[in-house]
């Protein structure tokens, strides 16, 4: 049972336990894994609590109702898990700027925040422009041979090479 | 809808879905796709991690799906797509993925390893970025969304083949992929 507190798995053994998740899902749930459109329910129930039933009205909310459905529940056992493997592996720890971006930005907390926000924001707003993101798509509608999937998971990936060697030349001068 | 022999009662389907939410999470933390520096790594070219997980996932559950199809245990949801969509967006959140060194379920799972960048910056933006989403859907909906739609086909339709030939090809490209990664050493 040791291999089960390794703070690494090899990556296809990992990559090949998330596709027979994906079965079960489809078997017992049928549903493809997604995580984005949770980040969109929860935002709306943010939205309700701060402007009331106004929001409901929106047309995004008709189609996405602001409330916890299965998928919601499947995003908040994300964290539980990573914190399960994290600490059973000796690997949690605080951090609020990651390793790699000290060494090239420095330690500045309030740089590495404003470029996740900002970040966040706009994977937030492509994911929901797309119709999922790296789960929804990537995986869960690669694996299903969907058009859509194949080529917004290229786009992804174009986008992110893009983005991340720009901010990284950028850095280096 | 074709029925799912299956499928879980209705009041057993929330609890299911955190649990295998669980096993996701302690998976992405196992193969380290939780952490900024992999997937940087990976959109820097640098470190393959990201694609071999995202790669070996979907040739398993490609190959597992099309067992379940053909017993009649599962049904397919594929997503409607237009270039608009797909490609514009795809475009936009693979900016913002570069940005951040996350994505929405990896930033989730960062969250539950202690890195708070994920959370303060990740998960708050994308929620910023969703919200932001939601009130501009009416404007782009009837525009940009529907520019070069293809609706909800997948490639053995495009490619007027049997699913199952289809299936075999892109597993063999995928196989060849890794097997390419594995003697490079990347």
């Amino acid at each position: 049972m040791e291999w089960l507190f390794l703070p690494r798995w090899p990556a296809v053994a990992v990559g090949t336990l998330i596709g027979l998740l994906e079965c079960v899902t489809f078997l017992l749930l049928d549903k493809p894994i997604g995580c984005s459109t949770a980040f969109a329910r929860t935002s709306g129930m943010i939205e309700k609590t701060l402007r009331g039933s106004a929001t409901m009205e929106k047309a995004y909310y008709r189609l996405f109702p602001p409330v916890i459905d299965w998928e919601w529940m499947f995003v908040l056992g994300i964290p539980l898990g990573a914190f399960l493997s994290a600490v059973s592996s000796g690997t949690f720890r605080i951090e609020w700027v990651p390793s790699l971006w000290v060494g090239i930005f420095g330690p500045g907390i309030a740089l590495r925040l404003t470029t996740a926000l900002a970040g966040g924001f706009l994977a937030g707003l492509g994911a929901r422009w797309a119709g999922g993101c790296t789960s929804g798509h990537g995986i869960s509608g690669s694996l299903q041979l969907a058009v859509s999937s194949w080529l917004a998971s290229a786009a992804f990936f174009a986008g992110g090479i893009l983005s991340a060697i720009l901010l990284f030349s950028l850095a280096r001068g | 809808m074709e029925k799912i022999p299956f499928l879980l009662p209705e009041a057993a389907r929330k609890p299911f879905a955190l649990f295998l939410g669980i096993l996701f999470g302690f998976l992405l933390q196992k193969g380290g796709v939780t952490r900024y520096e992999v997937i940087i790594g990976q959109l820097l070219l640098l470190d393959f991690t990201v694609l071999k997980v995202m790669l070996s996932a979907v040739l398993a559950g490609m190959l597992g799906i099309q067992v379940l199809l053909h017993l009649n245990l599962v049904a397919l949801h594929p997503k409607h797509g237009s270039v608009g969509s797909s490609v514009i967006g795809g475009l936009i959140f693979g900016l913002g993925f570069g940005l951040l060194g996350y994505c929405p379920g990896t930033a989730a799972g960062a969250v539950g390893q202690g890195s708070l960048d994920a959370l303060f910056g990740g998960v708050c933006g994308m929620l910023l970025g969703t919200a932001f989403y939601s009130g501009i859907y009416p404007r782009i909906e009837a525009t940009v969304l529907r520019w070069g739609t293809f609706g909800e086909i997948t490639l053995p339709e495009v490619l007027h083949a049997a699913r199952w030939k289809v299936v075999i090809a892109v597993a063999a490209v995928i196989a060849t992929a890794l097997s390419a990664m594995s003697f490079l050493g990347l």
